[in-house]
């Protein structure tokens, strides 16, 4: 594990919808256990970005590497077996099953693989899924509410859920859609206090992000993304003190 | 965690015990003779089988009855080629469903939604054409395939000397008629319970409840979901095999009218009348749909005179002229009130309305609501 593994590299990826250009000719680099925060006015690509990074999208050209593994052309599943896991901009839940459900799915996923037919087993005795389950749901604030249907959780325990379905994981690789997006300001300093305990666990991240407190707390880099292009990337003083970048994007957002 | 374990088996042994009793329970309510019986033990097996797939997935199959045929046409031959004996019967009923639902599923389940549905319909509309037209070297067309006393029967051949007049289905020497043929649809029936009910309790199930609720997230969780849904299709198209191999057992004859769409329908029916998604909900509807066909259908303006005659004269002829809409040929509009208004006000099916009704007389304690809700419904 030296500093500069590189768990994700974008090599010139292209993406177009119609006429167009989502993506131009983008090349990003991520290091093993760093953050990267991607920012950028709305329709700048970020979304399309992840979507590219974890299959739902297939560039037009341009290849996209995990931990020296292709994933252009893999399915969903293949790259979340992989060790990549995606929080999504609106929470993507088991709305119907129980919390504990919710993350126990993921651990099954973790232990079993793609597909497992185990219908002689008994859900009561996969007792060290339970455990680790329950283990994370308490690391997320949410223990109290283990039996509890994830549909009538509110909008921020969706997310905080969300993000402990992704944990359970282990990813090597979590890709974040404004994790805090519509969440309070308190909500929002609890998440960034996870995120950073998750960081010192080494795992590596890619933040997709509004709002400057959240980018400035978590990014050890940052890149800055308008109309498909990487216009600057850096560390955040860097960026912040870009004249493009402020002129592109920041304008008088950050004080 | 014991207690759900506790109320799993008190759930099963419960289900066992009502099963095996109908024929006590059921006499004041006219149903207590075999032949219906067995109808509540088989549909009942058709349903929760169907219940795997459409109350565990979601995926709404229009198409179950084309298995429910081949287990029949099989279990037939079994009778025709090898021996009179059940056992075997059942065994190709089972087998040659799974075959054709491995088949049909792999096909339908690249669609979801509405188009798997009508995928599903047009396959068993297939089979059922088919069957008439030409497979009728296998189907005997529009007769049906029957017994003749010109069969092969190979392996009854070489142990017994053939009887005069057509043999009956057996099991070891034990006539499937009556009630021995209720026995053992209610033994194979409480068997599938169990199974079911293990199914529900498995990663496996918990896994299928995931795809119904968010395939999306099941995808970027890792799972390869088509393998589990194609399983789920295999196992409830196995179990329609299995219902329409009994159908045979307790009369050994196999038509094509049986796959016809309106076999699927009812299905359909069932699972939703008792409770999708629940475990007794499927077996609920099914004995509803058949007592109504059965009892509903059966009664005339004559025995409506007789349960009214208490009343003065003029009005007695009124209310026979408007319960008469209702029953006899005229069943299918009081099944179809009923489903409208279980659709309406209890989507849960007859399961959500016991609940309901449960909660309303148990006294109002302080520790009631802290009972998770969805486990319970889960567990009845």
């Amino acid at each position: 594990m030296t500093m500069n593994n590189l768990v994700l590299t974008l090599n010139d990826v292209q993406k177009s919808f119609g006429g167009l250009r989502a993506l131009a000719d983008v090349n990003l680099q991520v290091e093993e256990g760093k953050t990267l925060a991607i920012i950028g006015p709305n329709g700048a690509g970020k979304s399309t970005l992840l979507n590219v990074c974890v299959g739902l999208l297939k560039p037009d050209s341009g290849t996209v590497m995990f931990d020296g593994q292709e994933l252009t052309g893999k399915q969903p599943h293949e790259i979340a077996q992989l060790g990549v896991a995606r929080v999504f901009q609106t929470p993507e839940i088991f709305t119907d099953l129980s919390l504990i459900d919710n993350v126990m799915l993921p651990a099954l996923s973790k232990r079993d693989g793609s597909f497992k037919f185990n219908p002689h087993l008994h859900m009561r005795k996969q007792t060290e899924v339970r455990d680790e389950a329950e283990h994370i749901l308490a690391d997320v604030g949410l223990k109290e509410q283990l039996d509890m249907e994830a549909g009538s959780l509110s909008r921020g325990d969706k997310r905080r859920l969300e993000l402990a379905m992704c944990l359970i994981l282990h990813p090597r690789l979590l890709l974040l859609d404004e994790p805090t997006a519509g969440m309070s300001r308190h909500d929002t300093n609890q998440t960034i206090d996870l995120l950073k305990k998750i960081k010192q666990s080494g795992m590596t991240k890619v933040i997709i992000e509004h709002d400057m407190h959240v980018v400035f707390s978590l990014a050890d880099k940052v890149s800055v993304l308008a109309r498909g292009k990487i216009i600057a990337d850096g560390t955040p003083d860097e960026v912040r003190e870009d004249p493009l970048v402020k002129e592109a994007y920041l304008g008088g957002a950050h004080q | 965690m014991k207690k759900i374990n506790v109320n799993d088996t008190t759930l099963f042994l419960s289900f066992a015990a009502v099963i095996l009793l109908m024929p006590i329970w059921l006499s004041p309510f006219g149903a207590a003779y075999p032949d219906l019986l067995q109808k509540f033990a088989i549909y009942g097996i058709f349903a929760i089988g169907f219940n795997i797939l459409f109350g565990l997935t979601g995926y709404l199959s229009f198409g179950h009855a084309a298995f429910l045929g081949v287990g029949s046409y099989a279990a037939v031959w079994s009778f025709k080629l090898f021996t009179m004996n059940v056992l075997p019967a059942v065994a190709f009923g089972i087998f040659f469903a799974g075959l054709l639902a491995l088949a049909i599923g792999f096909l339908s389940l690249r669609r979801s939604g509405i188009y798997f549905s009508i995928l599903t319909l047009a396959f068993a509309q297939m089979s059922y054409n088919l069957a008439y037209s030409v497979l009728t070297p296998i189907t005997n067309g529009e007769t049906g395939l029957q017994l003749t006393s010109n069969d092969p029967r190979w392996i009854d051949a070489m142990y017994k000397t053939p009887e005069a007049g057509l043999p009956s289905t057996e099991l070891f020497g034990l006539t499937m008629n009556g009630y021995p043929g209720f026995y053992f649809c209610a033994v194979i029936l409480i068997i599938c319970f169990y199974i079911s009910l293990r199914i529900f309790r498995s990663p496996f199930g918990l896994t299928l409840r995931g795809i119904k609720t968010n395939q999306k997230r099941m995808k970027y969780t890792g799972f390869n979901t088509r393998p589990y849904m194609l399983a789920a299709f295999v196992i409830s198209g196995m179990y329609a095999g299995l219902a329409g191999s009994l159908l045979a057992i307790t009369d050994p004859l196999a038509g094509a009218e049986r796959m016809q769409w309106t076999a699927s329908g009812e299905v359909v029916l069932m699972t939703i009348l008792g409770g999708v998604g629940t475990l007794v909900g499927p077996m609920l509807g099914a004995g509803l749909i058949k007592y109504f066909e059965n009892i509903f259908s059966s009664f005339n303006s004559g025995t409506l005179h007789e349960v009214f005659s208490f009343l003065p004269d003029g009005l007695e002829v009124v209310v026979v002229k408007v319960t008469g809409l209702f029953v006899g040929s005229g069943w299918h509009l009081t099944l179809g009130l009923l489903f409208m208004i279980v659709v309406i006000f209890l989507p849960g099916g007859i399961v959500e309305g016991v609940q309901k009704l449960a909660r309303l007389f148990r006294p109002k304690t302080d520790d009631d609501p802290q009972a998770p809700a969805p486990q319970k419904q889960a567990a009845e």
